[in-house]
């Protein structure tokens, strides 16, 4: 018994039994562990991946749920730190212990996905969600709407 | 307050385990850094007597950090300060995380502690007269070679240059280098001739945590490796009596089940395995003496303490029974605060491989020394057959001081004979921390004719994390329980005063310590005192700042950033002033009051650390405690009943959200004093900002933590 479905464009075949939790099959089996565990029950967001281009709780998504679907994890960002929002969290230097940011980034790419120009109060609704024991929020506020004006430029060249 | 830096040193190092230094053990950090150790550094390595600097043939250049990367920016920083002397550009530099080691001994804590705010106190000279040291060493290395007058050359930019055009890179000086004697004083830079130090610099490790390969504990890998979760008695300090895993054993994936003192892990080969058998197992506990704990139990033994249990003097000036006499009016106040957790977001965890007479642990830790001495201790082993490797820490605040978890993992491991990692679930981390004591400060103020206090008492009555974890003797000073205890401000005569009270629960040092309770008591009070004067907060304040200039400065530019004298309709503002870990700060909160409870808009602050290194992180390090010490004085709030703790998760102990929190107004003074700390101090400031700020909207005195409705409603 395996489940498959895709993985940042790959698709795996994960053994896992179909009720082990989407994040450790992640993090465990595929081996990807730049999505985080924080409190195992939705609460916090550092398990945030994307199952078809929707933010989700891994921690809380049995593998079984994502038979057949796309999952997108930190990891599917470039390696080389070239996405828009990357590049804002390093000009605004967001990440203190880091732990959260992979959560934090990917909230921030469903919302950007398709929201270009967000507001305090839509940036606050998406990302409400995904706590910052560090308390980074301002920069995290400010590397969103840099990387957002960043797409919209990119979109208007285009 | 030197006195008071001396005291932590030498308690401290009693109370630790000696180590030898260990040469080697390092972890890589950060993508780019893969595959790096200190063991593969070990020729060509420039080794001063304060840092390991290497410099290879290819001219890479390698920094060791003593601290560990909690998030506070050393990975940055320390580099920094070795980077300025040794005149090279910080972004061709790889960063190293030290092995146990003397060289690595915080000055200020007497032991290898990443802790206390004291990072760049202790570093600041130390840094700079390694790198210096290794400058001068390149520059005698090129000097011997060119057979040249040392004084000819000039070393820069990874560089020896000099006269017709002589030029080596330090890659190429450092083998030889490395066989000089280390000079003792090299000269130092002229802070005015800093081309680093004191410039806002992007951190070296923000690159790795943006695309997730960042390595924490969590993260570790060994070939081979199995995963633990542990069932661990709800009472803490309670034992296991006997259990059953017969049924664990028997589902998928379990390896075995092992007892520990006080736990059963379950050890499988997945993590989800482990937790889910975890659930199976069946443990008969000796819950201990902890058993019938309860909140309401420990806050009224903490109390009766206070008028019962001997007092240790902190400060007595004048004599205060006289002076109180000769009071126009008294005021007295009681402020308390609950238990917190640290709840840092990366839950404890921890990977031992023990085998074949040897240890290697690697995981998040403040405390290497400390990791290796209790793995000693646990196992029975020598120091010199014990690795520790640190990673990136998932969040310190104190609770990666405490060295628990590392001691499972080096029995569970010793026990399957394997390497294991031993991963807690959030519910593990916050039913089993070292608490942020329960605090009760008692004040009492005379005022003369005038409003100004002339006469003053202060109680506080807290539990000693130093006497359980350094072995500090009873009926003794605890020095990180007098922090902020005595305020700046001039009373003709005072008592200030601590009671040592024991009052059942396991605490550790939470970020700030003691600066929380004391600085809450003493801004809180001195608002009162103000209010029982007539008089405005910031100028009753400033009136008892003579001969204080920095206090004085920075409460003047927080009043002046802030808008102070100028009201805006529906919000209200209060003030708190306080000197912690050498930095001097002021903070303006801005509040409303929604269905009962501050909304905190806007928060000013204005700090004097004196000289920085690297101001970008210092504002972040002030945003960050901002967040922090606002979550507690919101929402922060751990309650015991039988002995267990009743907030598990984030659902009942609520953490602060983007949506929460305010705007953070940040004014760096600058200054040419030494150093201070700054990963702390903000924290014990926005609890009386905000509370002032609740009194000048409401008229209530909010005396304890959190700032809940009910709270406000009922003081």
């Amino acid at each position: 018994m395996s489940t498959r479905f895709s993985v940042n464009g790959r698709t795996v075949d994960a053994k896992a039994e179909a009720d082990t939790p989407l994040l450790w099959v992640i993090r465990d089996e595929i081996g990807l562990t730049g999505t985080k565990f924080g409190c195992g029950a939705a609460l916090c967001g550092a398990c945030t991946v994307h199952v078809d281009g929707q933010p989700v709780r891994s921690c809380q998504t049995p593998l079984s749920a994502v038979a057949g679907r796309k999952v997108s994890t930190i990891e599917s960002l470039p390696r080389n730190n070239t996405h828009p929002l990357q590049k804002a969290w390093i000009a605004h230097d967001v990440p203190q212990c880091g732990y959260c940011q992979s959560g934090q980034l990917m909230s921030a790419a469903a919302l950007l996905s398709h929201n270009k120009n967000p507001s305090d109060a839509d940036i606050d609704a998406a990302m409400s969600g995904n706590i910052c024991r560090c308390g980074t929020y301002a920069r995290i506020k400010a590397a969103i709407k840099t990387a957002a004006a960043e797409m919209r430029g990119a979109r208007s060249q285009a | 307050m030197s006195t008071t830096t001396t005291t932590r040193g030498g308690l401290s190092r009693r109370g630790f385990l000696q180590t030898s230094a260990v040469a080697g053990g390092g972890l890589a950090i950060g993508a780019n850094l893969a595959g790096l150790s200190v063991e593969a550094l070990a020729a060509g390595t420039i080794h001063t007597p304060n840092a390991w600097v290497h410099i290879a043939d290819d001219n890479t250049i390698t920094l060791i950090s003593a601290r560990s990367e909690m998030g506070q920016g050393v990975y940055t920083s320390m580099p920094m300060l070795i980077a300025e002397e040794l005149n090279v550009d910080l972004r061709t530099v790889q960063v190293v995380i030290a092995p146990p080691g003397k060289e690595y001994v915080n000055s200020l804590l007497g032991a290898q502690i990443t802790g206390g705010s004291t990072s760049v106190r202790d570093a600041w000279e130390k840094l700079r007269v390694a790198g210096a040291q290794v400058r001068e060493m390149l520059v005698s290395a090129a000097a011997a070679r060119w057979n040249v007058d040392p004084a000819t050359l000039t070393a820069a930019n990874g560089k020896v240059t000099g006269p017709g055009g002589k030029s080596a890179t330090y890659g190429q000086l450092a083998a030889d280098a490395a066989k000089l004697p280390v000079p003792e004083k090299p000269p130092l830079k002229d802070p005015s001739k800093f081309a680093i130090v004191g410039k806002r610099t992007k951190r070296l490790d923000t690159p790795s945590k943006v695309n997730g390969t960042a390595e924490y504990g969590i993260d570790v890998k060994l070939p081979g490796m199995l995963y633990a979760s542990i069932e661990q008695c709800p009472v803490i300090g309670g034992k296991v009596d006997s259990f059953d895993g017969a049924a664990a054993k028997a589902m998928p994936g379990v390896v075995d089940v092992v007892q520990l003192p006080d736990g059963v892990a379950v050890v499988a080969d997945t993590y989800w395995h482990a937790f889910k058998a975890r659930k199976a197992l069946t443990v008969r506990w000796n819950e201990g003496p902890g058993a019938s704990l309860t909140t309401a139990q420990m806050a009224e033994s903490n109390r009766d303490a206070a008028t019962k249990s001997k007092v240790i003097v902190i400060k007595a000036n004048g004599d205060v029974d006289a002076a109180m006499k000769g009071a126009v009016k008294v005021v007295k106040a009681e402020y308390t605060l609950p238990l917190l957790s640290h709840a840092p977001l990366e839950p404890m965890n921890f990977t031992a491989h023990v085998a074949n007479g040897k240890a290697l642990l690697i995981g998040p830790t403040q405390f290497q020394q400390g990791a290796e001495g209790v793995v000693a201790a646990t196992l029975g082993m020598k120091p010199e057959d014990i690795t520790i490797k640190t990673t990136f820490l998932g969040g310190g605040f104190g609770r990666r001081l405490e060295l628990d978890f590392i001691a499972q993992a080096a029995l569970v491991s010793k026990a399957v004979g394997k390497p294991v990692k031993v991963l807690w679930t959030r519910e593990d981390d916050m039913t089993h921390d070292f608490y942020r004591p329960m605090a009760l400060n008692q004040l009492e103020a005379g005022l003369d004719a005038q409003g100004k206090p002339v006469a003053m008492r202060f109680k506080v009555t807290s539990q000693s994390v130093t006497q359980r974890a350094f072995g500090l003797p009873a009926d003794t000073l605890d020095p990180f329980m007098a922090e902020a205890a005595v305020a700046p401000y001039q009373i003709a005569a005072s008592k200030h005063d601590l009671v040592i009270h024991d009052a059942g629960m396991r605490v550790g040092y939470w970020r700030a310590v003691s600066h929380n309770m004391n600085a809450f008591a003493n801004e809180s009070f001195i608002d009162e005192c103000a209010a029982a004067a007539g008089q405005d907060p910031v100028k009753y304040r400033l009136a008892l700042l003579d001969g204080q200039p920095r206090f004085a400065n920075v409460l003047r530019m927080a009043s002046e950033k802030s808008g102070w004298a100028t009201p805006v309709a529906g919000r209200s503002r209060g003030v708190a002033l306080m000197e912690g870990y050498d930095t001097y700060m002021a903070q303006v909160a801005e509040i409303s009051m929604q269905g009962g409870v501050p909304v905190v808009h806007k928060v000013t602050i204005v700090a004097d650390l004196g000289r920085m290194v690297n101001p970008d992180t210092v504002e972040a390090q002030i945003q960050s405690s901002i967040v922090f010490g606002l979550t507690a004085a919101l929402f922060g709030e751990i309650t015991v009943d039988k002995g267990r703790i009743q907030e598990t998760n984030f659902d009942r102990y609520r953490l602060m959200r983007m949506n929460e929190a305010p705007v953070i107004d940040i004014t760096l003074v600058q200054s040419s004093e030494k150093p201070g700390g700054i990963g702390e101090p903000a924290t014990a400031l926005i609890g009386p900002a905000v509370a002032n700020a609740v009194f000048a909207a409401t008229g209530k005195r909010v005396r304890r933590m959190p700032f809940t409705a009910e709270t406000i409603a009922s003081a």
